[in-house]
């Protein structure tokens, strides 16, 4: 079976978030790059069916040269190869722009299963996924907590969270799935699968080398436009409650839940 | 020198970290009041590969070198030090005479097995007689036949209970002692004879166990000296030179825990607040952080500097002591005046900063106390 894992790098959620003076993009100077955690889910999950059906596993990724760290980790965890799609002409490239350059990428390999994680954390878009899908004319399932391939690798069945129930979806492949939190645990890059992954293949492909046409993707080509990144609001400071008895105290907390906080 | 962390090993440090965060840590006080490691992490260190980190590949290890080595050990020692002992005397004191001085038979027959975790390994040389004046052992081995007759005890035997490869020190030659008396054996628990003596309670480090080994009359094959044959009654080089690397893994592990106890230690100083602002404002306390800081930064480049040296093939016997004798004084000075910026919280057991208070007192003392460590700095200088 040829099972893709499409991964991105996001800020690593404990980096403290900076917006840059255009205000629209982020400052990424002190930010450590980490894989996606959904994607690592997506990663994990793809060494399972391999284990179970057989196959390879190939990682794809996109962004600059740093992501062939993340690549290397998901070659360090088992993965058999990594495809690096970086070009210049892909910065600021919108959700339809990632999707479709990792469709240019994915068409030619015939993959059985394409995993990937149902957002990135960085702007929680969670599109990449279905418009890869469409882009390549496969079925997608999105949001999956279980997933069990058929033994003869002809379909699978994959279980999603929906509002107080359990949705049980049926596909044939290939297909896309987008991995939620959940669906496994992802092991740790071992040691020696981190000395085995530098000898592993990982190509670095170019636009052009997809045969795809650069004006076609980047800021220029954006569907989708950020008008202003803004930092939350900053937290008002607690309350200490007064009193000088529990009882008074706790009668004064009533009081203020009832007629200021307005929630009793 | 030029420190550079290849990709590969940067990639190993944050496995570590990761691991440390999510598996280590949330444990940490458990397995400090349990005084156990659970199974099921120690088989999380096996599958993760942690055991044979400098035993060559070609004998199931990774074959990393000892700057690889020392940064694994740093990122390791960012929690309860039990966890990085628990794999210490496999990595290192336990099997590095097979690895350096040992047959082929030998290294086949045992590096694999400690590498992937199945055995772990231990280092017998102290005994009751014989503690910084190591050559005055008395355990001693009397050939017959095809086997070898030892008869004597060894005492604060770490991993001991876990092990079942011994790296152990016996005289073969009373006469000749150290002077070309002394071989290296390698003792299997269940070997006839062979038994474990008192496991001791100790000040710290509680998650790892230190232990005595008795010999009655234990029967060893012939085979089973270090290097075979020929290095009969070479036991003690093999000892020394086993312990010069140790001393590496010894500074590195000091220098994580340091590090560790800065960085609660500057979290600290912003977050509380007395007078009216936070204690990080209050010169006194700068200038503890300051020196924390300093202290860490000197240490890492002497660590770094000797393992990179090692690596290149130098001699670094005087530089591991110092590595030694440095790092782990220094961390002692470091989580002192981390306790000291805690204040009374420091002392309490919902922080860990007591745990490395009794732990890291540890390091002055085993693979050679500081007093040992300026002894063979000194005799050195004093040489030339
Ligand atoms: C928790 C723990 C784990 C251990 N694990 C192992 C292990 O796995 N394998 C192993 O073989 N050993 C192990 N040891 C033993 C350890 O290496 C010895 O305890 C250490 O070498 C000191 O020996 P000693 O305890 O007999 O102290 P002593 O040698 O009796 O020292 C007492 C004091 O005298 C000082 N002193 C001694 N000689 C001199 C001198 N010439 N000049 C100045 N001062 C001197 C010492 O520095 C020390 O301060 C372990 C010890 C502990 C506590």
């Amino acid at each position: 079976m040829n099972i893709i894992a499409c991964i991105k790098q996001v800020p690593d959620s404990e980096s403290q978030i900076k917006i840059s003076s255009d205000s629209k993009s982020i400052v990424t100077d002190d930010v450590k790059w980490v894989m996606n955690p959904y994607d690592e889910f997506a990663v994990e999950e793809a060494l399972r069916v391999k284990a179970k059906c057989g196959g390879e596993v190939t990682v794809v990724g996109l962004g600059p040269k740093r992501v062939t760290e993340s690549i290397r980790t998901a070659l360090a965890m088992g993965a058999d190869k990594g495809i690096l799609i970086s070009d210049e002409a892909l910065d600021g490239s919108d959700s339809l722009g990632i999707a479709k350059a990792l469709a240019g990428a994915i068409k030619d390999l015939g993959c059985d299963l394409i995993l990937t994680g149902q957002r990135g954390i960085d702007e929680d878009n969670g599109i990449v996924g279905s418009n890869l899908a469409e882009l390549l004319g496969m079925p997608s399932v999105t949001i999956v907590e279980k997933l069990e391939v058929a033994e003869d690798a002809k379909s699978l069945k994959a279980t999603k969270g929906i509002e107080g129930a359990a949705l049980v979806i049926e596909s044939s492949l290939p297909a896309v799935i987008t991995a939620q939190k959940g669906l496994n645990e992802p092991r740790y890059a071992s040691l020696p699968g981190i000395m085995k992954a530098k000898k592993k293949p990982l190509d670095v492909k170019t636009l052009a080398d997809l045969g795809l046409d650069a004006s076609e993707f980047g800021e220029g080509a954006r569907k989708l436009k950020i008008l202003a990144l803004e930092p939350p609001p900053a937290r008002e400071p607690g309350r200490i409650v007064d009193g000088e008895t529990t009882e008074e105290k706790a009668a004064e907390l009533a009081r203020l839940l009832r007629e200021e906080a307005k929630i009793l | 020198m030029d420190f550079n962390i290849p990709e590969e090993i940067k990639m190993i440090q944050a496995t570590i970290k990761k691991f440390v965060e999510k598996d280590l840590e949330p444990i940490a006080r458990k397995v400090e009041e349990e005084g156990e490691i659970p199974e099921e992490i120690v088989q999380k260190m096996r599958d993760l590969g942690l055991f044979g980190i400098p035993i060559p590949e070609e004998y199931g290890g990774l074959g990393l070198n000892t700057f690889g080595e020392v940064l694994i050990y740093e990122e390791l020692s960012k929690t309860n030090a039990c966890f990085r002992s628990r794999i210490g005397t496999s990595n290192g004191i336990g099997s590095m005479g097979i690895y350096m001085d040992g047959t082929e038979e030998q290294k086949q027959k045992y590096l694999p097995r400690i590498a992937s975790g199945e055995w772990s390994a231990a280092f017998a040389l102290t005994e009751p007689e014989a503690g910084s004046d190591a050559a005055n052992i008395k355990t001693i081995a009397e050939l017959k036949g095809d086997h070898w007759i030892i008869n004597g005890k060894k005492h604060f035997i770490t991993n001991a209970d876990c092990a079942h490869v011994f790296t152990t020190m016996v005289l073969t030659d009373k006469e000749k002692g150290s002077r070309g008396g002394i071989s290296a054996f390698i003792i299997e628990k269940g070997m006839p004879g062979f038994s474990l003596g008192t496991v001791e309670k100790k000040m710290g480090i509680r998650g790892s166990h230190t232990a005595e080994l008795i010999f009655d009359n234990c029967m060893v094959p012939k085979e089973n000296i270090i290097g075979g044959d020929p290095m009969i009654g070479h036991g003690f080089k093999t000892a020394m030179r086993v312990l010069d690397k140790g001393r590496l893994t010894m500074g590195a592990s000091a220098l994580g825990a340091a590090e560790r106890l800065l960085e609660m230690s500057v979290f600290y100083a912003k977050e509380r607040v007395q007078f009216g602002k936070p204690i990080g404002e209050f010169q006194m306390i700068q200038a503890m952080l300051a020196d924390m800081a300093t202290e860490i930064y000197a240490s890492r480049q002497i660590l770094y500097h000797a393992a990179c040296l090692r690596d290149q093939g130098k001699k670094i016997t005087r530089e591991a002591s110092m590595v030694k004798l440095y790092c782990t004084e220094m961390a002692c000075r470091v989580v002192d005046k981390a306790l000291q910026i805690h204040g009374g919280m420091g002392y309490m057991k919902d922080l860990p900063i007591e745990m490395y208070y009794r732990d890291l007192r540890l390091y002055r003392i085993f693979e050679g106390t500081s007093e040992i460590q300026r002894m063979l700095i000194a005799r050195d200088l004093l040489r030339n």
